[in-house]
């Protein structure tokens, strides 16, 4: 007896360890960042291009990789939907029949869904090098597309097969075609477009290696789509790089900003996942 | 078998679902402007049997069908039929209500909608009309912009038989229906469907003996996806031809 309680004690012992491990390093790395970075805060660092002195700058902020991930995120999550929606609704409403087809899709996605982000970046950079392309925000919007549609797809996926197949058997017995069929689907599934909204945006803001050779980097803020953007993830490692320690501590407040901004994305996107629960009937 | 006209006459019916063989060679007419239960175990091929009145099979997996369904003497499964227009023509009462997610008003001009109705006094009329047949109108007339989820699931119910009757169907598929019903709410649907019957025709899923008995004028015994008895309510729960049916209906006291 004394032995199985023992036992009970120790592994409960390293389960609560390694939770504590986990947990706790969420807190060391945001406060790191915060402790380093938070003497470089200024109002600057948000409203300011890079001034002048030390590389990338002494004076000045980051609005230019603030506005130039937004650009990139944000396009390549716009673009990514518009690619991604039809083929989540084709994959569930049209391929009934073909289950093996539409398995041995979901599985390609998966594997793409897998597949390491600086090889998007290289791919990106190939496609771009093929059409002559510089390094752009064009360029880099669709790395990150590339990177983030398994994402969409995947979500999107598992987010139209909560809608009750009654729902659809409703629509269809009305009459409708099964594009209409889709479109009330579709509408079903708002909060949950949404949601995968979110997530594909924190992904793609927080990647570096998508943008590494395809988005170039620049101090000023782009005006066109063939202008080279600069990157938050870019100018953190950039910042890191240098040997100033006054442009590191910049690195640091940098990184404290990407932080907020996927946090703030984060805690967004599980909100709407507890409400998309609870109006399931 | 009866004086009536048939309205969906079933020849030589046979469905496979992934390899099993669930309904074997059926052979039914289903009168027209009456109230037809279609009553057995769980698992015998009720629901699947209604599901072919409308095709609703096209959308699964492993479904094979065989046979001739016809409605109003048209087959239902012969290629050139427009399915659209087939679905138009049945209105399918699920065993829990699934509203659209849109608004009361939305959810009965849905169908119209698609069907071609644009002009809002069109759809206003049908609305009105459809929520007064399903005895909706009174308690819904004020919220009609609000979304449909929030009414109590009775109510649900009855707004998905409007939204059903709102494109004009000349048939009623029920597929048990009030299952997911309090009792006031089931003699509600209950007697619409009594009062529905002078104008459509009406087939019901039930494992329910007495709402069968209650609601319709012939019964329809499925065993192990065989029709083993069909005939007028009276006769088959209170004089069963077969024992099979019998068996069945044993529990069932008049």
């Amino acid at each position: 007896m004394r032995r199985r309680n023992l036992e009970e004690l120790f592994f409960k012992f390293l389960m609560v360890l390694a939770t504590l491990i986990v947990g706790g390093s969420f807190f060391l790395i945001v406060g790191t960042i915060f402790y380093k970075g938070a003497p470089y805060m200024t109002f600057d660092m948000l409203t300011k291009t890079p001034g002048g002195g030390f590389y990338i700058g002494k004076e000045g902020g980051i609005l230019n990789a603030i506005i130039g991930s937004m650009y990139v995120a944000g396009g390549a999550t716009i673009l990514g939907l518009i690619i991604s929606i039809p083929v989540a609704i084709y994959l569930n409403m049209y391929m009934d029949g073909k289950k093996f087809l539409s398995n041995t899709l979901r599985m390609v996605f998966d594997v793409l869904f897998g597949i390491p982000s600086i090889v998007y970046g290289a791919f990106g950079f190939l496609i771009m090098v093929y059409f002559g392309l510089r390094a752009s925000l064009l360029g880099g919007i669709i790395a990150v597309t590339l990177l983030v549609i398994p994402i969409l797809v995947r979500t999107l996926d598992e987010v139209i097969r909560t809608v009750p197949l009654e729902l659809r058997d409703a629509a269809l017995s009305l009459g409708s075609t099964r594009w209409e069929t889709a479109k009330v689907v579709l509408r079903a599934i708002r909060p949950g477009i949404i949601t995968a909204i979110l997530i594909s945006f924190g992904r793609a803001i927080g990647d570096v290696a998508a943008v590494l050779f395809t988005a170039g980097f620049s101090d000023n803020i782009p005006t066109s789509l063939h202008e080279p953007a600069a990157t938050l993830p870019l100018a953190i490692f950039f910042q890191l790089g240098s040997p100033i320690e006054e442009v590191q501590g910049r690195g640091y407040a940098s990184a404290l900003i990407l932080t907020i901004v996927v946090l703030i994305i984060t805690i967004l996107s599980e909100l709407l996942v507890k409400k998309f629960y609870k109006h399931k009937s | 078998m009866t004086k009536d006209k048939a309205h969906i006459s079933v020849q030589d019916l046979n469905v496979h679902i992934g390899g099993n063989h669930i309904l074997k060679d059926l052979n039914i007419d289903i009168p027209n402007k009456s109230v037809t239960s279609i009553i057995g175990p769980s698992g015998c091929g009720k629901t699947t049997l209604l599901k072919t009145f409308n095709r609703l099979h096209d959308t699964a997996a492993d479904v094979k069908v065989t046979g001739k369904v016809l409605v109003d003497g048209e087959d239902i499964y012969d290629p050139n039929t427009e399915i659209t227009h087939i679905r138009k023509k049945m209105g399918l009462l699920s065993q829990r209500p699934y509203p659209l997610p849109m608004s009361i008003y939305d959810n009965v001009a849905y169908g119209p909608r698609i069907h071609g109705t644009r002009k809002k006094q069109d759809l206003d009329i049908i609305v009105e009309k459809q929520l007064k047949a399903t005895a909706l109108w009174n308690e819904v007339k004020d919220r009609l912009h609000s979304s449909a989820t929030r009414l109590s699931i009775g109510q649900q119910q009855r707004l998905c038989l409007a939204r059903g009757l709102a494109v004009g169907p000349e048939i009623i598929l029920g597929d048990e229906s009030t299952s997911a019903l309090d009792p006031v709410s089931t003699s509600i649907i209950e007697d619409l469907f009594v009062k529905l019957k002078q104008d459509y025709s009406i087939v019901l899923v039930t494992h329910i003996l007495r709402q069968a008995a209650r609601v319709s004028d012939y019964i329809i015994f499925v065993y192990d996806g065989r029709i083993v008895e069909y005939g007028k309510t009276e006769q088959v729960l209170r004089n069963p031809r077969e024992e099979l049916t019998k068996e069945y209906v044993k529990g069932y006291i008049v």
